[in-house]
């Protein structure tokens, strides 16, 4: 339901008395509330949704989520050698 | 004690009903503006219709309006369009394209400095392409009754014999070679549009394309068809294609080139940039045998230097287009219906 | 594009997918309650790849699907009067009241106009002192807490020629409607990752608890929908209930506090009618009593407008995973989308667009 885009904040302000920030998304900057997540720094990752921050985006679980699933591949957990079989639908 | 009229005030600073009313103030605004830039062996007949001998081959004739917000856009502006639009619109018949007319609606309170911008970027894209801006017309609406400037620009050209380009030519096992990035323009006009909260450093692809075309068409006489996606993007010039020709089109995603600020502002903004306008950008369909030559080509241009092979026409499912996913998944490439709207969900 | 592209990661996916195709033995029903996880897995054509055990139904997560008839009819009423800017997102414009939707009304000389955030509206009625600006603020809790900032600032700032006609609805009493109605389906769920990034998942453990399904919370691209279906097969496999995240880097168990904390400042829970499904208790929220003067129900007398649906449309059976949107009789003949007769075929959201767009029948 709802689109939000992870970008990285490069700018914090204020307007009209708002924590705002500006959000850089592979080279498109766009204008963020940063109200709801009034701890995050430059530099940080955070997720956009109708021009609001919704959340910092958890950096360390995301990278150990992915290593976890590379490992699972590379150990031979999965079988990723053969193409799928077409599927009936 | 000598009485005198106040003298009407003749160097206007903004764009005035009286400037389309055909008295002074229109061979002010022509003398001053318009001919500095565009003045040729044409227009300086001043008569009201241009003349020129006609090429041995077939007349291609073509004509499109040009309403854009803003005028003004990273990359380029109106002008550029109207010149660089209707240049390929021909060009993609095979044709050479040599005469352009040019039509302008005007708000009044446009100022005259932006004009001559325009005006001037209109010159220098005709140079560019090799055309000249051979008759003209100018008129003056009151202030919201067009949105600064409209601009029509129709032009003739000459398609050499043995030249037969068309969207019904289209076989299966032919090549679907597109010349570059995709998105570029739709995308650096909606976001610098006023009022959405948006920066990109993303600039239109504007750029008249008749010269690469010309280049391909010395080596491989025989494409089949080529059309510049401009507005509903790649997704609606193929599946005009498609129809056209009923033949199906099945395209490799993994394939198209986005540029990854385009794709970032298509994701923010929800949009699929198949949908996007481009205005340098072309999709040729060509015999699978002269595939990599056309490519060579092509990439030897500066307008094709990314070109790349997407995709293949095919027998199956006529008049429609496929897309396969990276995961090996199939969809349609619909048609898009309309106005591209940004969404939240 | 950073946390996007790896996302997108073919390999990752076929290995989630293969990991699926194994564990799968029995044969299971999966919705997806959100609009934007139906659009992506449509739109990669996850549901093609996946074992014919595994059979995924759309869930009604499109809060521009879901937004009542009367609302857009309410809208096109304010967005009529003369002085008014009506503004709301650009995938609601085009939902169809009962005769036009809000592009026409803009054709007809209404002042109507697209925002990416509600703050912009906010901002349209700071420029514009002489004029009323409306902001039609649909969503579900992903939108909630904008919506709320744009009357909490507001009211700060003194702004009195803004308000906002409200339709915003929730997830969870959303599912307990869908799990006890008689002819549900289901047997687990992907939950919405952008609503949970708000909500946290506590309050669907007692969902979970209640009727004995699994609830994922799960992110919107391949890897992380197929990553969520897995373990959604896994739990329902070996029997078990309740809920477990698979989109930690967005979710927490305690989700946003601060966001839910101006939501709850200027919004209380309602009950709401859905449009296709019906009113659902507690499922909605409107403006609270100290911000009662924001809402632009009151400011402009609309609250009577109470139109009737098309009787062809079956949209509320689609978006309680009911029906296929290709099931319908009407889908694809007299309702597409240049003529929509039901909202899952208007929001590129919904259901019944998503199929009608990449595959409304299956001859490629």
């Amino acid at each position: 339901m709802c689109l939000a885009i992870p970008g990285k904040v490069i700018e914090i302000r204020d307007e009209n008395g708002l924590k705002m920030g500006t959000v850089d998304i592979s080279g498109t900057l766009t204008k963020a509330c940063l109200e709801y997540v009034p701890e995050i720094a430059i530099g940080q990752y955070t997720i956009v949704h109708a021009g609001f921050a919704l959340k910092i985006i958890d950096e360390e679980e995301a990278a150990e989520s992915l290593k976890l699933w590379d490992e699972l591949i590379k150990s031979g957990a999965f079988d990723t050698g053969h193409d799928l079989p077409p599927s009936s639908r | 004690m000598q009485l005198s009229c106040p003298a009407p005030i003749l160097q206007h600073e903004t764009v005035q009903m009286a400037h389309g009313a055909g008295g002074r103030l229109s061979q002010e605004l022509t003398a001053r503006i318009f001919m500095p830039h565009l003045q040729n062996a044409f227009l300086d007949q001043l008569d009201d219709q241009a003349r020129f001998d006609a090429e041995p081959g077939q007349i291609a004739f073509s004509t499109d309006t040009y309403v854009v917000s803003p005028i003004f856009f990273p990359g380029g502006n109106i002008g550029e369009l109207a010149i660089n639009g209707t240049v390929n619109d021909l060009a993609v018949g095979g044709a050479v394209p040599r005469y352009l007319s040019a039509g302008f609606v005007l708000e009044e309170g446009l100022p005259l400095a932006e004009l001559e911008t325009i005006v001037r970027s209109m010159a220098e894209s005709a140079r560019k392409a090799g055309v000249m801006i051979v008759c003209g017309d100018t008129k003056v609406v009151q202030k919201g009754q067009c949105d600064k400037i409209f601009i029509n620009t129709s032009g003739v050209g000459f398609i050499p014999d043995g030249i037969n380009v068309s969207c019904r030519n289209l076989k299966p096992g032919d090549a679907v070679i597109l010349s570059g990035t995709i998105g570029d323009h739709g995308m650096a006009v909606m976001t610098t549009r006023e009022g959405l909260s948006f920066q990109s450093r993303i600039k239109s692809d504007t750029a008249a394309l008749n010269g690469m075309i010309r280049d391909v068409l010395d080596v491989v006489p025989g494409v089949h068809a080529m059309r510049d996606p401009t507005r509903g993007g790649v997704a609606a010039t193929l599946n005009e294609l498609a129809s056209s020709s009923s033949v199906g089109i099945e395209l490799e995603e993994s394939a198209i080139p986005v540029r990854e600020e385009v794709r970032g502002a298509a994701e923010l903004l929800g949009i699929d940039p198949l949908t996007v306008a481009n205005e340098g950008k072309m999709l040729l369909i060509v015999p699978e045998a002269d595939a990599e030559a056309v490519l060579a080509v092509m990439r030897a241009n500066e307008h094709g230097r990314e070109a790349v092979r997407i995709g293949k026409v095919v027998e199956e499912h006529p008049g429609m287009v496929v897309m396969r996913t990276p995961f090996g998944s199939r969809r349609i490439v619909e048609m898009p219906l309309g106005e591209q709207l940004p969404r939240i969900c | 594009m950073k946390f996007i592209d790896e996302y997108r990661d073919p390999e990752r996916a076929r290995a989630l997918l293969d990991r699926i195709r194994r564990k799968a033995v029995h044969e299971w029903t999966i919705m997806e309650i959100c609009g934007g996880q139906t659009h992506s897995i449509i739109r990669n054509g996850i549901d093609q790849l996946l074992p014919p055990t595994v059979r995924l139904v759309h869930g009604p997560g499109c809060p521009v699907c879901v937004t009542p008839l009367e609302t857009i009819e309410r809208a096109l009423a304010i967005a009529s009067k003369p002085g008014v800017i009506l503004a709301s997102f650009g995938d609601m414009l085009r939902v169809p009241g009962s005769s036009k939707d809000l592009f026409m009304a803009r054709s007809e000389g209404a002042d109507v106009r697209i925002v990416f955030s509600p703050l912009e509206a906010l901002q349209i009625a700071r420029d514009n002192p002489q004029k009323e600006v409306v902001f039609l603020a649909v969503g579900f809790e992903t939108t909630a807490p904008a919506n709320a900032m744009a009357v909490w600032q507001a009211a700060r700032e003194g702004i009195g020629n803004f308000s906002e006609l409200v339709s915003q609805v929730m997830v969870p009493p959303a599912m307990s409607a869908i799990l006890s109605s008689p002819g549900n389906q289901v047997q687990g769920f992907l939950a919405a990752g952008h609503v949970c990034a708000i909500m946290g998942w506590e309050e669907y453990e007692p969902v979970a608890e209640r009727f004995h399904v699994p609830i994922v919370p799960a992110g919107f691209e391949p890897v992380d929908l197929l990553a969520g279906i897995l373990q959604v097969v896994e739990m329902l496999e070996e029997g078990r209930t309740g809920v477990v995240n698979a989109y930690g880097r967005v979710v927490s168990r305690e989700g946003n506090p601060q966001a839910r904390k101006i939501m709850n400042e200027v919004y209380e829970v309602a009950d709401r009618p859905w449009r296709g499904i019906g009113v659902i208790p507690a499922s909605g929220l409107v403006l609270c009593e100290a911000y009662a003067r924001f809402d632009a129900e009151k400011r402009f007398d609309v609250g009577h407008i109470a139109p009737q649906e098309s009787p062809l449309c079956r949209s509320g059976e689609v978006l309680q995973g009911h029906l296929k949107p290709s099931d319908c009789e009407a889908f694809g003949r007299e309702c597409t989308p240049l003529t929509p007769l039901g909202a899952t075929m208007v929001s590129s959201e919904g259901a019944c667009a998503a199929y009608y767009k990449y595959h409304r029948n299956t001859t490629f």
